[in-house]
């Protein structure tokens, strides 16, 4: 039983790192019904930027955490402007196929400029561990699980209650209809980039800081990961993409913890077989329904 | 104050528009008829910038609008509520007028809108947190009228705000409609059914196939034989 419950302290921390990039994935596709394959790639450069911003300019973590933030949500609405926003009307395959280019584009550019190396992650935080009835839980654990939750609030806050976020909910639902209100849907659009991938980056440094190890082509397996995390919960929609984000962490944490981690990765891939094969609309997803 | 000149729209193959020119004076109603097909959506759309015109001119208050951002079009006082409602099913009935008045930054201005919507439609003050989705059919168009009143347009383009509503519902929609231009929206009303839309009117035109075929005051236009054969069942 303990050990069971060690799993999932170790799996929340992962799964909401997930979280975090489940819901640009999930953000992106509510408003533009694309998967930005490149999203994994934009939570790797979020690590790179805390990695230099740490090591290089010795700031510490917070303000290490904003700058990672803001550089991979100037990224994410660069390639939105660059790449996809020309492809706004073309075949939805388009698109598709030039996310994954620019997904290879930011992986190999990375690689090309900074070797394929892994770099170490300098300790940012403090190595405490609490030990509480036979469980441990490091301090670290508890930052990147808390800092997840504070910026799920305030994304949560920012869709549920502010302008910006009525006016996201109204592009997502009818772009023309939005459009209509005067709402300016290039900027939603960019707007919804950006903040999924600001929650992308944050989710690199914390990555980082967890395992101590960034490279190039990190973001590959935590991308698809996150993926199958948001189709779990329901393709675009925000809070299925945290519950999403947690069960694969706590899943994937208790398949290396009992069987091997080995499967670790596999377990991802299995989730999602069953999840499409059960109710492909995900946990959260329901059948739309039109009203005549 | 809104003038359309030779305007022609493609949607692919399709000559959508022929050199439609139309026109519509401050303070009027101006129903656009037609069958389905004829282009009347399309007249509308290219007005708010959804569909772009081949060529031709659309001129607001004098100045051309032809090639505006839709929110642009919104912001120099054109107002769509389009057809099938298109209410924001996932949001509130309040939020869905507050989006309505988007771009305003009068407050005072748009809490006092808020309470003219909610007296032409006392509906929907009762489901004001209501979600939009859970509305009936009528509510949907109300709501849909109250969010483009809303945004405090000078010019209102309605589209088909008859649509499959109960015969009561559509007198009560035609009779807030009339209010709506009272208070000061000059109108331009697409509907299929032309009875009420010439009853209310000031002027019309009929379109088939993406042309004007007819046009002139709505009670001359009721008298033609033309129009009563094709539209008014006699």
């Amino acid at each position: 039983m303990n050990e069971f419950l060690q799993q999932v302290i170790n799996g929340l921390s992962l799964g909401s790192v997930y979280a975090l990039i489940a819901l640009g994935y999930t953000m992106v596709y509510g408003i533009v019904r694309l998967i930005n394959f490149a999203h994994g790639d934009i939570y790797m450069i979020g690590a790179f930027i805390g990695f230099f911003t740490t090591r290089v300019l010795h700031l510490s973590f917070i303000p290490a955490l904003i700058l990672s933030m803001a550089c991979a949500s100037l990224l994410g609405v660069i390639i939105e402007r660059l790449a996809y926003k020309p492809l706004r009307h073309a075949p939805r395959i388009a698109i598709l196929i030039t996310a994954i280019g620019v997904s290879f584009l930011i992986e190999y550019s990375m690689i090309w400029a900074f070797s394929p190396q892994p770099r170490a992650y300098p300790d940012l935080l403090a190595n405490y561990q609490l030990q509480l009835a036979g469980l441990i839980i490091t301090a670290q654990q508890l930052f990147i699980l808390g800092i997840a939750i504070i910026l799920m609030l305030g994304l949560h806050f920012l869709v549920q209650k502010t302008k910006s976020g009525k006016a996201m909910r109204a592009v997502s639902y009818d772009m023309d209809a939005a459009a209509l209100m005067g709402i300016n849907v290039n900027s939603v659009i960019s707007f919804t980039f950006a903040i999924g991938s600001a929650l992308a980056g944050a989710a690199g440094l914390l990555v980082g800081v967890y395992y101590n190890r960034i490279d190039p082509l990190m973001g590959i397996m935590p991308g698809l990961k996150a993926f199958v995390a948001a189709v779990l919960g329901g393709i675009g929609i925000i809070p299925g993409a945290m519950v999403g984000g947690i069960i694969m962490g706590v899943a994937e944490s208790l398949v290396s913890g009992f069987l091997s981690s080995t499967y670790r990765d596999a377990v991802a891939f299995a989730i999602l077989i069953i999840i499409l094969l059960v109710k492909p609309t995900g946990l959260l997803g329901k059948r739309s329904v039109e009203k005549v | 104050m809104l003038q359309i000149e030779g305007l022609n729209v493609y949607y692919g193959g399709i000559h959508a528009l022929k050199d439609l020119s139309l026109e519509v004076e401050q303070g009027e109603i101006v129903s656009l008829i037609g069958a389905n097909g004829a282009g009347k959506s399309t007249t509308l759309n290219t007005i708010s910038g959804l569909v772009r015109a081949k060529n031709g001119k659309i001129l607001f208050k004098g100045q051309s609008i032809t090639s505006m951002p839709v929110h642009d079009v919104v912001k120099a006082g054109i107002v769509q509520v389009p057809e099938g409602r298109r209410v924001f099913a996932n949001l509130t009935v309040r939020d869905n007028l507050e989006l309505g008045a988007y771009l305003r930054r009068d407050k005072a201005a748009v809490a006092a809108d808020m309470r003219k919507v909610f007296r032409l439609f006392p509906r929907l003050e009762e489901r004001q947190s209501q979600l939009a989705g859970t509305l009936s059919g009528g509510e949907q168009q109300m709501l849909a009228i109250g969010r483009g009143l809303m945004a405090a347009p000078q010019l209102l383009l309605l589209d088909e705000p008859s649509m499959g509503l109960a015969p009561m519902l559509v007198r009560e929609i035609f009779r807030i409609i009339q209010e709506i231009n009272k208070m000061g929206a000059t109108i331009l009303l697409v509907e299929q059914n032309a009875h009420m839309a010439l009853a209310i009117a000031h002027r019309a035109y009929v379109l088939e196939t993406g042309r004007v075929v007819l046009s002139g005051p709505a009670k001359q236009v009721l008298e033609m034989d033309e129009v009563k054969k094709a539209y008014l069942g006699g």
